[in-house]
């Protein structure tokens, strides 16, 4: 614990792999998947339906459960290495040093219960002691702090909006001043107006709190606004990662280009045009690159060795046999 | 049964209505003890005509009745007042036949993929049910086919999808499955509420321009329901925009997304965020004053950046602001009031392509 405030980088996920075991096999869902997190950062994890971005959020809680297993890698946060941990252990350190704001419409607030006691519930469950006028203080000063009236602590979730109970659900995610905060598509059930004042308030508080962020999504807009970072999932890997500006401007993995080419505007009525083909079997993945099935730009290699990594800029990674070695230096990630 | 003719002069093109929501209400009651009324629809009037088929969405906020008017439609929900008339009949009153034949003409996509099938039942079941029930197939390996090429138009690999429950689905999975199970049943018309919130850009581009196919070559009709007025621009013509169950704002999604009047769409569309790093969201704050709430006029009152004082005197009509538009908003008070109840009377009747 000691060492929470001074580790600069609170995650560092290395070569991770979930699979589902299913009685057709294991079903490939991360595949080998890193990434590292800074104090401050944000990252954005978007990609296609199906490619295990939840499954990653899962892991990273350590509440993935059966048939999911962990088949490998390790997920590092605050220097200690989680999958070393005991149930006993890994309790603990949801919340106080990893935090997730579940998605709308799972909603995981307890129907039953007011808010102040969700709140107070979560502190207490972590040997936090205090007494009852400290808790209510501290209660009082997270709803203020993510834009809620403190008076909010005495209503049961049903009298809330979806936009108010995603405060709270942010409010009790920050409640231990965790360093890595997880969100998985924590807007998708909102309208724009509620969703930009959750996504900026998310925003204050990692801000304040100096803790990492990874928000899943599928709104690129939300993503370009919320990100320092954006990864790309494509078939249970990370194809391409770097800055939020150079991914947009500069796409270079194609998935990632045509992903970004489909996008709307308002500005004038076209064919929508998605990626031709369908996603890529996570039960027997292609040989090669996962996503030569549907790639416009796939040569004989794409079909036979699976591309590694490579750093194409500072920070710029992707996985594609168009960037050879001339073009980046050789990472594996 | 009563059966209510409904006269052609009712549609504005001369053509039959498909379906027509006439003056509906929902309010909902809650508590026992202090009562507590939720106004989520209050006289809302559309119709779809017959032909053309036409796309239109239905954008507001989070509560503001959007799905209310959708299970209205659908009649899972009874309006406190006003009816629903499909073809003719209220649906409220309709025989088993004529019940029977709604319910196959008139598909739906629930906004919670979540909630909206069995977690008993696998996929399969989910597919090949309506499959028997309405007698779409004469041999196995027929239904089989069906089932096979609806997954695949929504991006789903049949082999990997069937036999599955749905917690083995992805939440994109789940909700691409209910899409696949509207589309094979080439309805008369679907209500789509919130499809393709949880897919990604791409498989959101191939669903809706599967939806648009399906209105222009095959004649279905489509209820867009949606938070997304990006998608809605691309795929509707026409937009109702709904505040506080009231129609704030309703013309060709042209003109009123890319021209909001009421400013509350103007609201809406400011929100919008940009999928551009550079073009970053205002930080201003939104004034609401939840004092001001005033027990009569205008609903959007406390929220309004606009708000006039005489806004507080009675609700405002809705103002024909210009030929495909209409605005619920006393700023416009210089044009004529829009007295036809029917929105579809404002609707632009081009399609789209
Ligand atoms: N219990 C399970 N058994 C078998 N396969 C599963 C199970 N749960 C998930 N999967 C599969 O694992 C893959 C990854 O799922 P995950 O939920 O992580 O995707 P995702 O990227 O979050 O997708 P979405 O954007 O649609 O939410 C999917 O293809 C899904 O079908
Ligand atoms: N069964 C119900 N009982 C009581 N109130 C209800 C019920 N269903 C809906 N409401 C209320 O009616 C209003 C309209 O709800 P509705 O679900 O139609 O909104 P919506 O526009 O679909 O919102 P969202 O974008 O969040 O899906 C809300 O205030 C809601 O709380
Ligand atoms: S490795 Fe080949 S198939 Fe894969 S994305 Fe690059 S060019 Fe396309
Ligand atoms: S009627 Fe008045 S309060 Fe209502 S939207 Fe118009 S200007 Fe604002
Ligand atoms: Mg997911
Ligand atoms: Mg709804």
């Amino acid at each position: 614990m000691t060492t929470e405030t001074t580790v600069r980088t609170p995650l560092i996920v290395k070569d991770l792999k979930v699979y589902y075991h299913t009685r057709r096999g294991p079903v490939k869902a991360v595949d080998g998947v890193s990434f590292e997190l800074n104090r401050g950062e944000r990252l954005g994890l978007v990609g296609e339906s199906g490619s295990g971005k939840s499954t990653i959020a899962l892991a990273l809680m350590m509440a993935h459960k059966e048939p999911a297993r962990i088949e490998g890698g390790s997920i590092i946060l605050n220097g200690s290495n989680l999958l070393d941990d005991n149930d006993e252990q890994v309790r603990l350190r949801r919340l106080s040093e990893i935090a997730m704001v579940p998605q709308g419409a799972l909603n995981s607030l307890n129907p039953v219960m007011r808010i102040r006691d969700q709140v107070i519930d979560g502190l207490k469950d972590h040997n936090v002691s205090m007494s009852v006028g400290e808790f209510n203080g501290r209660v009082a000063e997270l709803l203020t702090s993510v834009g809620l009236h403190p008076d909010v602590a005495s209503r049961f979730p049903h009298e809330l909006s979806g936009g108010m109970k995603q405060r709270v659900s942010i409010a009790i995610a920050i409640s231990m001043n965790p360093s890595v905060i997880v969100a998985d598509e924590p807007t998708s059930a909102l309208d724009v107006v509620v969703q930009k004042q959750v996504v900026q308030t998310l925003r204050d508080v990692q801000e304040r709190i100096g803790a990492a962020a990874i928000m899943i999504g599928h709104d690129m807009g939300l993503m370009a606004q919320f990100a320092s970072r954006i990864g790309i999932m494509y078939g249970g890997k990370i194809i391409e990662i770097g800055p939020v500006a150079n991914i947009f401007q500069n796409p270079r993995h194609p998935y990632t280009r045509l992903l970004i080419s489909s996008l709307p505007d308002t500005r004038s009525k076209r064919r929508l045009q998605g990626i031709p083909g369908l996603p890529p079997s996570l039960l027997r993945p292609p040989p090669g690159c996962v996503f030569h099935t549907r790639c416009p730009d796939a040569m004989d290699i794409c079909t036979q060795d699976i591309p590694i990594t490579r750093e194409l800029d500072p920070n710029r990674f992707a996985a594609c046999h168009l960037y050879g070695d001339q073009d980046g230096k050789e990472v594996v990630l | 049964m009563t059966t209510e003719t409904v006269q052609n002069s009712a549609s504005t093109n001369g053509s039959e209505l498909l379906l027509r929501a006439d003056n509906v209400s929902k309010t909902f009651v809650a508590g026992t003890f202090r009562k507590h009324y939720t106004h989520a629809l209050d006289t809302v009037t559309f119709s779809v005509p017959e032909s053309p088929p036409t796309i239109t969405a239905i954008a507001g906020e989070s509560g503001s009745g959007k799905t209310t008017l959708a299970r209205t439609v659908l009649g899972l929900v009874e309006p406190t007042s006003g009816k629903v008339i499909y073809r003719g009949n209220n649906v409220a009153e309709m025989s088993r036949a004529q019940h029977a034949e709604f319910r196959r003409e008139v598909q739906v996509v629930f906004q919670d993929p979540f909630e909206s099938y069995n977690p008993f039942y696998k996929v399969d079941h989910v597919l090949r049910t309506p499959i028997r029930r309405y007698n779409l197939a004469s041999s196995k390996s027929e239904a089989d086919g069906i089932v096979e090429e609806a997954l695949r138009t929504v991006g789903l690999r049949p082999e990997e999808t069937l036999g599955r429950h749905p917690h083995q689905l992805s939440g994109g999975q789940r909700q691409r499955v209910m899409v696949a199970r509207a589309v094979m049943l080439k309805p008369k018309i679907i209500v789509a509420d919130e499809p393709v919130s949880m897919v990604d850009a791409s498989l959101r581009a191939t669903i809706l321009e599967t939806l648009r196919a399906m209105n222009q070559d095959l004649g279905i009709s489509i209820l867009y329901i949606t938070h997304d007025l990006t998608t809605a621009f691309q795929i509707a013509e026409n937009i109702i925009v709904l505040y506080k169950g009231r129609v704030a704002e309703a013309g060709s999604v042209e003109s009123v997304i890319n021209d909001p009047t009421h400013p509350y769409t103007q609201l809406l569309v400011s929100s919008i965020p940009q999928p551009d790093p550079e073009t970053q969201w205002g930080r201003e704050q939104e004034t609401r004053d939840e004092d001001e709430i005033p027990l009569t006029g205008c609903n959007f009152y406390d929220r309004c950046p606009l708000r006039m004082d005489e806004c507080t005197n009675a609700d405002p009509p809705l103002y024909h602001t210009a030929q495909n538009r209409i605005t619920r908003c006393y700023r416009y008070a210089d044009s004529p009031v829009h007295l036809a109840p029917d929105l579809r009377s404002v609707f632009a009747e081009t399609n789209p392509n």
